[in-house]
């Protein structure tokens, strides 16, 4: 493994990063009709779209909370998102994925004020090429943002890793492949809370605590994208829509909610 | 879970088409805006992102290696299949869109196979034994209706600018999809008296009868579909060919345009 040189002795990466460059990331607030609230985000070759509904009834009953809402997550990778053709459907990382994002993202709801809903959000991955996870998390904060939802403050989420035993932010699909370690951590800047952390591979106790403070600080960084998204939606003039008449209250909510 | 709505709406929708109008200010044989973007992903062999109207899908291609089916050894594979997931629709679950989403595969994959767009010959490499094998994955973002042919103008874009990878399997270099003939398929539905191409949403859930009719470049038929519980007259079906030739000849003056 460690004879493929990932990164070379004056820092640079094989796509010609320093070990503490985030990928390129674009972030798009409103991007689908139907949907309360969605966000497209393109973060280096991974394409992800999120979409969010709700809250609205929560129609299996003994799921139902009485007192919040509940958050239901669906993370999945289109069949053409990878290399080789990944069968349709979710396979059990999917559902792990789907589980720890919902998670991490209930925390940043404040959901008591929902009793008996559901707030579904739906990540589609289109492509993938490492960190669709953290990705994915990020644009799913935009979205719910997009619906109007009152949160404590956005999720944004960004990993770090090892590679030739150096600790590095953002690891891209080749690094993810060969490198040592992998810890993506979802973060919400307002509170200075952790809310997604995954390890595996390889750390110190100094090297993760390194990973650590450099994935916080990308969190920081990216959480400023994640507002200019929804700052530019919500800045616009409304498109002239005659179906769409809850645009306005919409506006108000996350600008009140969220926008700090 | 069902939509009160459009039965709300159903009595305007058929006192607008008396005079020739309808809910978006479209006429009963317009169809609505196409937007195309191309090769939109870089992990599929070939990809379209397509709006039409408020409907808006994704169509990813892999092209892979199989074993050609045991009736046409001599043939490569196509396989086509639309997922309607519930990003695309508040109503949209498994239990309601499977069959749906069945049926639209089935109708798209139809039109391709049967206009010989695809020169699946030439994709069987050994026969009876290897041949490349074209996934053609269709994925719903955002439902308003005629699923059926924003699916295929997504697919005949994407396949357009399909590469199969032959050098990743070592045969040689890597050639364009062999393409010939695009069959485009144009769907109307049946409201009371009056027929309406490419329908919204909210005009299907209140529709009769639904048609789908393909045609190719010289206008000739290659693939039908009726749906829906309702019934069609000869008229009816004899209108709905003649426009979609015409309209069909738009589309894929739309879909052969290079930006």
């Amino acid at each position: 493994m460690d004879d493929i040189q990932l990164i070379d002795k004056k820092g640079k990466r094989k796509d010609s990063r320093g070990p503490e460059d985030l990928r390129p990331i674009k972030i798009e607030a409103g991007v689908l009709d139907n949907a309360d609230g969605s966000a497209y985000i393109e973060w280096g070759k991974n394409k992800i779209i999120v979409g969010v509904y709700g809250p609205r009834e929560m129609h299996q009953k003994h799921l139902q909370r009485p007192d919040k809402a509940i958050v239901q997550v669906s993370y999945s990778m289109a069949s053409f998102s990878v290399d080789e053709r990944k069968k349709p459907g979710q396979g059990r990382r999917e559902h792990e994925i789907s589980k720890i994002i919902a998670e991490a993202l209930e925390r940043s709801i404040i959901s008591d004020q929902y009793p008996r809903t559901s707030i579904d959000v739906y990540i589609e991955v289109l492509e993938a090429s490492a960190g669709t996870r953290c990705a994915g998390v990020t644009a799913a904060s935009v979205a719910i943002a997009d619906a109007g939802i009152p949160m404590i403050g956005m999720v944004a989420s960004c990993a770090a890793g090892k590679i030739n035993g150096q600790v590095v932010l953002d690891l891209d699909k080749l690094e993810d492949n060969i490198g040592d370690a992998d810890l993506p951590v979802g973060y919400i800047p307002k509170t200075e809370e952790v809310v997604l952390l995954q390890m595996d591979g390889h750390f110190t106790p100094e090297e993760f605590d390194k990973a650590f403070v450099l994935a916080r600080g990308a969190c920081i960084q990216i959480q400023e994208l994640q507002k200019e998204a929804l700052v530019k939606k919500y800045s616009q003039e409304p498109e002239e829509n005659g179906t769409d008449d809850n645009g306005e209250n919409k506006d108000d909510m996350a600008e009140g909610g969220v926008l700090q | 879970m069902k939509d009160i709505v459009p039965d709300l709406k159903v009595e305007q929708i058929k006192r607008l088409a008396a005079s020739g109008g309808r809910l978006d200010g479209r006429g009963l044989d317009q169809f609505r805006d196409i937007e195309i973007q191309r090769d939109v992903l870089g992990s599929a062999e070939g990809s379209a992102r397509i709006k039409l109207g408020k409907t808006e899908l994704i169509v990813g291609i892999k092209v892979g290696m199989g074993q050609p089916y045991s009736n046409k050894p001599d043939h490569g594979m196509l396989a086509t299949s639309v997922e309607l997931k519930p990003i695309a629709h508040h109503s949209f679950d498994q239990n309601i869109t499977k069959p749906m989403s069945i049926e639209i595969s089935r109708v798209v994959d139809r039109g391709i196979r049967e206009s010989g767009m695809i020169d699946l010959k030439s994709l069987c490499l050994e026969s009876g034994r290897k041949c490349w094998m074209v996934n053609l994955d269709i994925m719903v973002l955002n439902f308003d209706g005629n699923l059926i042919d924003a699916s295929t103008i997504g697919s005949l874009v994407a396949l357009s600018g399909t590469t199969v990878p032959a050098s990743l399997f070592d045969l040689g270099e890597d050639f364009p999809l062999p393409i010939g003939n695009m069959p485009i398929s144009t769907t109307f539905v049946k409201i009371g008296e009056h027929i309406l191409i490419d329908p919204t949403g909210t005009e299907e859930a209140v529709a009769d009868a639904r048609l789908t009719i393909t045609t190719d470049a010289s206008g000739d038929m290659r693939a039908m579909q009726k749906g829906l519980s309702g019934a069609l007259y000869y008229e009816d079906v004899t209108k709905a060919i003649e426009h979609s030739i015409k309209t069909g000849k738009n589309i894929r003056e739309i879909i052969q345009r290079r930006d």
